[in-house]
């Protein structure tokens, strides 16, 4: 959450601010399919945004209408308030870089960098200069002369990254960049690639499938369901408070509690959960009226689990038996199965061994969690 | 690159346009408006003019245009024996080629998709190879084999195995010989690459089943093959039919199949109408086969 | 029989018939080319070894004459239908939609399994028709030239096509991205990429266009006779030791050339994709 943590920017949050990209009511159909179905939004300049969605959500047909590849049936595209879709993409000040890295097999890593700005005319040794400097800053330096083919994808992907960025783009189009990479290298990549945006100041917009990549690396996260935009914002915004609960399940894992409505306050609220087995409280007002069916989203981390006999001070309270549990090395993972047979997961830290967090199969146990820990969803 | 800005100042569309008309329009002119050519003058009658043939439309002294459609030259093969029996023997012999090229050839290719990876490119080239070389040369070299003093008739004279030479060529037999050399990449080729493509683990499934080797191929192989198969067959078949070195070299003067009708009409008996004719129904014979290969091959495109 | 039966589905009854259908298919050349060296005029009666015929060959003015004219053509209609055959496998490939296109695929294979005769027929008429007409062409080189590219382009298109299904589309687009213009993008990215199916599409129809008798008979005229046409006059009356020789030596030009074309063609990749496109129209192509 490099970006995220620094909380100072966020120019969404300026109203005054104009977007350096709008999105305006995008349509794209195949045949009968409808890819895209009538998106908007705004992103600003500097922001790493990311489209998140599962396959065939519509996140990369987005994306290749920002880049020029296909024509949006209905809508409107404008960075800094030009309409770009009757922009070719070499038209466009946008560049991109591919799944596949669509490296030059049959020119060396120089030629493959220095090909956009040839293609402008720029002058030879300002080519040869622009290019040494982003070599440098991708650190393939000493790999200049070499041919795609003897690099490893790693040192692909880093060509593929310089050759889009060498010619300064107004946005960076990223489709899945980690996706072919291993697991220590994409977790290593992902820092490298938000230094680079840091440093160079480009907006990057990236399309994952991955939601641990697009909370760690964003801004913000568009998450996108069978071609519309769901839920538009900041990584802790969409994880603390899904709007519903397609990106409740989807982001993380959730479990959830469905109930009438029995209290509705300026300050708090609570339902009435059969599975649950008594009310739940949740810690800020609701909308609903009351007798509304409401959904309520519980995190995994935010429940606490505890022996029976042991006393626990929190207002949601249950009790249950432990039915499954695994050891992650760096957390565990629990099953517990409550008096009305619903199946709670709970996650906890490895704080060390510990009786009190000595817990064994079939074991009687009691869970709970605090009112502002668990959030009202939207269907 | 200036030429290539040059080109480069046509618009995307535009571009795109030209790429297609070029290649459109020249086949459209040189490959199907031939086709209603042959129609047209078969039609016509023969005549002793350049060319050889009376023109369909004639304008008479006070401007009417007069067409003159000619059927009799349909009504005239259709009645012959003589073009029935070269359309029946060109047939014969397609198909028959096809059947042993198949027999040979299926083994062929299934040995060869089945080797080890790294020789299978030397082994196709190897098949290949020969075909590459002049296609009158290879047939002409058959005569040299087959004649009544050719190679097979001395080997086997001087082994003793015979007393006195056999009649393999200028016959029938010699037709096959060459046409089944000739055709068997056709059908190698296909075959091989269908069953290159096929799944090994649909096999291994089998035999994990409890299905042995042979019965595996009877009700795995063979029917995932059968796109290969019947590709093959046509891609033998239908030039097949049309064929004129081989029963012309090969096959002694009184050949009679549908390619050596066509060329005696047109060159000897210099009637170009009837030949038109001949062609017309080849041609018509041919569609049934020429859109079983189309359905085939885009199945076998599918899968690629 | 089980002895029998075990092994015709063993290993050694596919390559018993690999080892035959390989005989098979190079006995002939090899006699040809053995019996070229055969100083008896009876060609296939072995009296002793001699180069005479190679030496009459290179006297014979017929042939001399008919092989400059092969050459001429066979150089001209390589390099026509390279064009428009690129043309026609880069649309095939990369069109996918267009009104029409049914029709252009069928236009373009079809050649792959048209029987010769007719196209020779159909192509002599069209253009004995356009000469009426139009007072052009005249039955000579360029009739032969133009026949000869429409069949070949077939087998040129057919090879661009494969190589150009192996060139990931994303190489093309990232050159857009980067500013090239689509001709560009031609040019500079997917033609070097291509090099080499363009000269094994050359070399191919190079030799069909040497090696090609019936249409080149139907569309020719008196001053224009091709090697083919002088090779089936003199072999339709027998044996004849020079056309051995002529043979012989073919045989060595147009192998090697092919064989250069296939192998640098066919099974050289490079991109990111990996698989040769290996489908059947590939293989018709490969055997011509």
């Amino acid at each position: 959450m490099l970006m995220a943590s620094n909380d100072r920017f966020q120019p969404w949050a300026d109203l005054s601010a104009e977007p350096q990209l709008r999105i305006e009511n995008v349509v794209k159909t195949f045949d009968d399919f409808t890819a895209v179905d009538d998106v908007s939004l705004d992103i600003y300049r500097g922001e790493f945004f990311s489209l998140l969605g599962g396959s065939g959500c519509g996140k990369t047909t987005l994306l290749r209408m920002l880049a020029g590849f296909l024509a949006p049936n209905s809508g409107r595209i404008f960075i800094h308030n030009e309409d770009i879709v009757p922009l070719a993409p070499y038209e466009r000040p946008v560049n991109m870089m591919f799944q596949s890295y669509a490296l030059f097999p049959h020119m060396s890593v120089e030629k493959n960098i220095g090909f956009g700005l040839q293609r402008d005319g720029v002058a030879k040794d300002e080519i040869a200069d622009r290019v040494a400097k982003v070599l440098d800053l991708v650190q393939l330096s000493q790999f200049a002369s070499r041919r795609p083919q003897q690099l490893s994808g790693g040192q692909r992907q880093r060509v593929a990254l310089a050759r889009s960025l060498v010619k300064r783009p107004k946005i960076l189009l990223l489709d899945e960049p980690l996706s072919a990479l291993d697991k220590k290298l994409r977790e290593a990549t992902q820092f490298e690639l938000v230094n680079i945006q840091q440093q160079v100041g480009i907006t990057f917009i990236m399309v994952t499938h991955d939601q641990e990549e697009a909370m760690t690396m964003s801004s913000r996260i568009a998450v996108m369901d069978k071609g519309k935009l769901v839920q538009l914002g900041t990584p802790s915004e969409i994880y603390e408070f899904p709007q519903n609960k397609f990106v409740a399940g989807f982001i993380g894992s959730v479990n959830m509690f469905e109930g009438p409505l029995v209290d509705s306050e300026v300050d708090h609220a609570s339902i009435d959960c059969h599975e649950f087995g008594g009310p739940i409280l949740i810690g800020r007002s609701v909308s609903h009226g009351l007798g509304h069916p409401t959904n309520v989203a519980i995190r995994p981390e935010k429940i606490r689990l505890a022996k029976r006999e042991q006393p626990l001070d929190l207002p949601n309270k249950t009790v249950g038996h432990l039915k499954d549990m695994a050891y992650l090395g760096n957390s565990l993972v629990y099953h517990v199965v409550l008096e009305s047979g619903k199946v709670l997961k709970i996650t906890a830290p490895n704080l060390g061994a510990h009786p009190e967090n000595e817990f064994f199969r079939d074991e009687p146990v009691q869970i709970g969690w605090n009112a502002n820990a668990c959030v009202v969803v939207e269907s | 690159m200036s030429a290539v800005s040059l080109l480069g100042a046509l618009k995307p569309g535009q571009g795109r346009g030209w790429v297609i008309a070029v290649p459109y329009l020249w086949f459209f002119i040189f490959f199907l408006v031939p086709f209603a050519v042959v129609l047209k003058i078969s039609m016509s009658t023969a005549e002793v003019a350049i060319p050889p043939y009376a023109p369909l439309f004639t304008v008479t002294d006070d401007g009417t245009v007069n067409l003159a459609l000619h059927f009799g030259n349909f009504a005239y093969i259709f009645s012959d024996p003589q073009y029935i029996l070269a359309y029946l023997s060109s047939l014969h012999y397609a198909a028959g080629t096809a059947i042993i090229t198949l027999l040979i050839g299926y083994p062929v290719a299934y040995g060869i998709a089945t080797s080890k990876p790294n020789i299978r490119p030397m082994l196709l080239m190897l098949v290949i190879m020969p075909f590459w070389t002049s296609f009158l040369i290879r047939v002409y070299a058959w005569i040299g084999i087959l004649k009544q003093n050719g190679l097979i008739n001395n080997f086997l004279m001087s082994l003793g195995v015979i007393s006195e030479p056999l009649n393999i060529l200028n016959n029938q037999f010699a037709i096959y010989v060459g046409m089944v050399y000739a055709y068997l990449p056709f059908m190698i080729l296909p075959l091989y690459s269908n069953l290159e493509k096929m799944d090994h683990s649909l096999l291994e499934a089998a035999s994990d089943l409890g299905a042995k080797p042979f019965r595996a191929f009877l009700s795995v192989t063979l029917p995932l093959s059968l796109p290969g198969i019947i590709a093959g067959s046509m891609l033998v078949f239908i030039p097949a039919v049309g064929e004129y070195i081989i029963p012309t070299l090969l096959g002694g003067a009184d050949t009679l199949t549908i390619g050596t009708v066509l060329w005696n009409e047109f060159f000897s008996n210099r009637d170009w109408p009837v030949a038109s004719t001949v062609a017309v129904a080849l041609i018509v014979l041919l569609v049934g086969p020429l859109m079983l290969l189309q359905h085939y091959q885009g199945k076998e495109g599918e899968k690629a | 029989m089980s002895g029998l039966s075990k092994f015709l589905q063993g290993r050694g009854f596919l390559r018993l018939m690999m080892i035959l259908a390989m005989v098979f298919l190079y006995a002939p050349i090899i006699s040809i080319v053995v019996y070229s060296f055969n100083e008896s005029q009876l060609v296939t009666v072995w009296s002793h070894f001699s180069t005479k015929w190679y030496g009459a060959l290179l006297e014979d003015e017929q042939i001399l004459r008919a092989a400059k004219i092969s050459l001429e053509v066979a150089v001209m209609s390589a390099t026509g239908s390279l064009v428009v055959g690129t043309l026609a496998g880069y649309v095939l490939t990369r069109f996918k939609r267009f009104p029409g296109r049914t029709l252009f695929s069928g236009m373009v294979m079809a050649p792959l399994v048209m029987p010769e005769i007719i196209m020779g027929i159909s192509m002599l008429l069209l253009f004995v028709g356009m000469e009426q007409l139009f007072g052009w062409p005249k039955r000579d080189i360029q009739t032969i030239v133009i026949a000869h590219i429409t069949f070949s382009t077939a087998f040129v298109s057919v090879v661009v096509q494969s190589r150009l299904q192996g060139i990931d589309v994303s190489v093309e687009e990232a050159a857009m991205d980067l500013g090239a213009r689509p001709v560009a993008v031609f040019f500079l990215i997917t033609l070097p990429l291509m090099i080499p199916a363009l000269v094994s599409g050359w070399l191919l129809a190079f030799s069909l266009s040497l090696d090609d008798l019936v249409i080149t008979a139907f569309v020719s005229g008196p001053g224009s006779t091709t090697l083919p046409m002088v090779i089936f006059s003199k072999v339709r009356l027998g044996l004849n030791p020079e056309i051995n020789a002529l043979a012989t030596f073919v045989i060595l030009v147009v192998g090697t050339l092919s064989g250069i074309g296939a192998f640098k063609g066919a099974f050289k990749q490079i991109g990111p994709k990996e698989a040769p496109a290996d489908d059947t129209a590939t293989a018709i192509a490969a055997t011509q």
